[in-house]
């Protein structure tokens, strides 16, 4: 006789929502949709143990829950903090929370070279998006940024730290997926950096995943590097047999040639499966894949072309008329494509 | 003539060694709280004694033990914080180095009182020479029978392991120190869950400070409503002090709770006054990490009432005019004290020792740092004092461990109190590269202290 798992409760900016006990705030979040969701540079569902670090998606929680409803004293990692029932969470209408993830963005701003029109993440970078939404025209750093040099880490994989905003995605994943703990971080604080064992090249099967976890440009494709801007290409899902992985991914063409191959990756950037790096690096002709369609992009992206994303209501919005008035912007542009 | 607790017999020749240590009637705790005591009457007696942690947050050391998860078949853990290495804190360097045996009698008690079998003490990596007292001292202890199987017949056995550190500041926050202790990169963990529940090797531990663990033994030994009666308030006992700067007597002090700050500083029996004849300029309470205070408000709270060696009288007035008892650093500045330069001093510290993990830390603490170098060098502006001021603020609190907070608060402390003289370094570029600003009005009963 299974026990029925209670759900908790909680209300984020006001919309409320029923989730699972042990779920995140960002996940609740994420389950809502829409403008509440919390920003996350480092936080990645798939990969286990990150979060946490970048600090954007702090959260204001006003009621800790229906037991103890004292508010929390500071501002918390919605990523890592789990929901209690009867919790209430204030986000984008909490000025304090806006202010600090302004904040934040200043700070991973600062020692980033905003080398955006060299730097191939352009287009798909999330820094960039979040400095669009939450960073200040103007920088009040006037000092000298920290420099590297260019590492290669595998002859596939290029690695440009003066970009890295050490969010340890990539540590996660070279801990995660391949068995030699080879790839770290060194030194500490602001001179830390991502490196590996020894300058060893990374060769493993699934090591070409840290390409798609980095959020901003530092970990790179060098088959990909200076080809083209990725919005002049065109996304598109398709899936071979592929013995090591699942093989379904995202073929980036231009005109009749495939530049580049990524995981297929969701609204909030994140990849379905990881995918290995035969399909990554050495399938790159049309008739090595099973074409499905144009890949979904969200019409706010530079990428977009004409397969926008739909904005897909989950069951708890359909059936509420808060949260359909929450998302009512959504629903709106989803409407005018069908 | 205060009361001594820790120690009483600081000046014995050979109190470091077993034998002139237990004739000195060391080591009646354990036989005490092992033969006549269960664990939770130790845990009692310490609840009782009001124990606060005294390596900085001065959490009641009682209810961090009645907190350690206690699920069957899984080992608990006693981890001792000998990572001491805040500027101007060095009384548990002195404990160990002096009466070692004090800290393993502490940590036998408490093992026994936490139900632990294992116990490691953490040290700093430089402190080379206190890691090799220790184990000897460890050594001597485990010959006499005092640790390992069975001690005392009484059936509890108990192993105490150090293990240096690699000399990280940021391991001596408690998640970052498991995390070393368990051989990775000392990273401080997010927490929840807390070492209570998931600590080293993701058993139940708790991290006391050596100093906390060496006040249990005249706990168990007095009983702790005995030890309850030192102090005021819900300060109780002895505080070591380790006091530093332009005092004519510094080194380590064991004070009663509730010793008034001017009789710390100008009594000949502690710090003997300011030395050269200089006049009081400033006072960090409890190391480097708590707000700056100037003459007049660490002698004076703003109600006008005498300040105390207390958690609370240090505390009172919050951070607009007050500080924190902190770990104990009590670093005096005279008043030819550049107080910019002291706070870039720290700065550039936090810098150095931020891990790296979270982005306010890591970017903040670099960014204060070269602000004050541009101010501290002449090269200042005027609104970098503003800018500095929002730095510090959107590190405070925002952070995953407390050391962006301990970055933040000498900066905001600086900047709160002393202004002018930030001003005064900014204007006069040439005369703050040759002198100082000098005593100016910090000594000056009661001035009002504008936000």
């Amino acid at each position: 006789m299974a026990e029925e798992v209670q759900n908790f409760k909680v209300t984020i900016d006001g919309i409320t929502i029923e989730v699972a006990p042990g779920t995140t705030i960002l996940n609740a979040a994420r389950q809502i949709g829409g403008e509440i969701v919390p920003p996350a540079m480092c936080y990645y569902s798939k990969l286990e143990g990150t979060g946490g670090k970048c600090r954007t998606c702090l959260v204001k929680v006003s009621k800790g829950s229906e037991k103890d409803p004292r508010p929390m004293p500071k501002l918390v990692a919605s990523c890592r903090t789990t929901v209690m029932d009867g919790m209430e969470v204030l986000n984008i209408t909490s000025p304090e929370v806006v202010d600090a993830r302004k904040a934040v963005v200043e700070m991973l701003l600062i020692n980033h070279p905003l080398d955006c029109p060299v730097c191939d993440q352009a287009g798909e970078c999330k820094l960039q998006d979040l400095s669009y939404e939450h960073g200040a025209e103007k920088t009040r750093y006037e000092f000298e940024r920290r420099t590297f040099e260019r590492i290669d880490i595998g002859d596939k994989i290029q690695l440009h730290m003066n970009r890295c905003i050490l969010c340890y995605r990539c540590v996660y994943v070279a801990n995660q997926l391949t068995n030699k703990r080879e790839h770290g971080i060194l030194f500490r604080g602001d001179h830390a950096e991502i490196s590996t064992y020894i300058h060893e090249a990374l060769d493993h099967d699934f090591i070409g995943n840290v390409i798609d976890v980095c959020p901003v440009g530092a970990l790179t494709d060098k088959t990909f590097r200076f080809k083209n801007r990725v919005w002049f290409t065109k996304p598109v899902n398709a899936h071979r047999d592929c013995p090591k992985c699942t093989g379904k991914v995202t073929l980036w063409y231009k005109g009749p040639d495939v530049i580049r191959v990524t995981g297929r990756k969701d609204e909030h950037n994140e990849v379905e499966d990881f995918i290995c790096d035969t399909c990554r690096f050495e399938t790159k002709r049309t008739d090595d894949w099973k074409l499905e369609e144009p890949t979904k992009i969200s019409d706010q992206s530079v990428i977009a072309s004409n397969h926008y994303l739909q904005f897909d209501p989950p069951h708890v919005i359909q059936d509420n008329p808060v949260l359909q008035e929450a998302n009512v912007e959504q629903l709106a542009r989803s409407e005018k494509l069908k | 003539m205060g009361r001594k607790l820790l120690l009483e017999h600081i000046n014995v020749p050979g109190i470091n060694t077993f034998a002139v240590y237990r004739e000195k009637g060391g080591y009646r705790a354990v036989e005490k709280a092992l033969k006549s005591m269960t664990a939770e009457d130790v845990v009692e007696e310490v609840k009782k004694s009001g124990l606060r942690g005294r390596g900085g947050a001065g959490f009641p050391t009682g209810m961090k033990w009645s907190f350690l998860a206690k699920p069957e078949g899984v080992p608990r853990y006693l981890v001792c914080n000998g990572d001491e290495s805040e500027p101007g804190t060095f009384k548990d360097r002195y404990l160990m180095t002096y009466i070692p045996h004090a800290l393993i009698e502490g940590m036998i008690v408490s093992s026994y009182a936490l139900g632990a079998h294992t116990s490691y003490i953490y040290i700093r990596g430089e402190m080379m020479p206190q890691i090799r007292i220790m184990e000897k001292a460890i050594e001597e202890a485990k010959a006499a029978g005092f640790l390992g199987k069975n001690i005392l017949g009484t059936g509890y056995d108990l192993e105490i392991y150090v293990q240096p550190g690699g000399g990280a500041y940021i391991c001596g926050e408690e998640t970052a120190l498991l995390e070393s202790l368990e051989g990775k990169r000392g990273n401080p963990r997010i927490k929840p869950p807390f070492p209570a529940v998931a600590g080293l090797y993701g058993c139940p531990t708790v991290v006391n400070n050596v100093e906390s663990i060496a006040a249990t033994v005249p706990i168990v030994n007095d009983g702790g409503e005995e030890y309850a009666k030192i102090g005021i308030e819900r300060s109780t006992g002895t505080k070591l002090i380790s006091a530093s700067g332009n005092i004519a007597k510094p080194g380590v002090y064991e004070i009663e709770m509730g010793l008034p700050v001017e009789e710390f500083i100008f009594s000949d029996e502690y710090c003997g006054g300011m030395a050269n004849g200089k006049r009081l300029k400033a006072v960090v309470a409890g190391g480097s990490s708590v707000p700056i205070l100037p003459a007049n408000l660490i002698l004076k709270t703003m109600k006008g009432e005498p300040r105390l060696m207390t958690y609370e009288s240090l505390a009172d007035g919050g951070f607009v005019s007050g500080t924190a008892m902190g770990s104990g650093g009590f670093i005096v500045f005279d008043e030819d004290q550049c107080i910019v330069r002291n706070t870039y001093n720290y700065t550039r510290f936090y810098r150095h020792e931020s891990c790296g993990q979270c982005s306010p830390c890591r970017e903040g603490t670099g960014w204060m740092e070269k602000i004050l170098y541009k101010i501290e060098h002449g090269h200042g502006d005027m609104s970098d004092i503003d800018l500095l001021w929002q730095v510090q603020q959107k590190i405070e609190g925002n952070t995953i461990c407390p050391l962006g907070d301990a970055a933040a608060w000498p900066v905001a402390a600086a900047i709160r109190h002393f202004r002018d003289e930030f001003e005064w370094h900014i204007l006069n570029p040439e005369a703050s590269l040759q002198g100082n600003y000098g005593l100016a009005h910090y000594a000056d009963p009661l001035v009002p202290v504008t936000e």
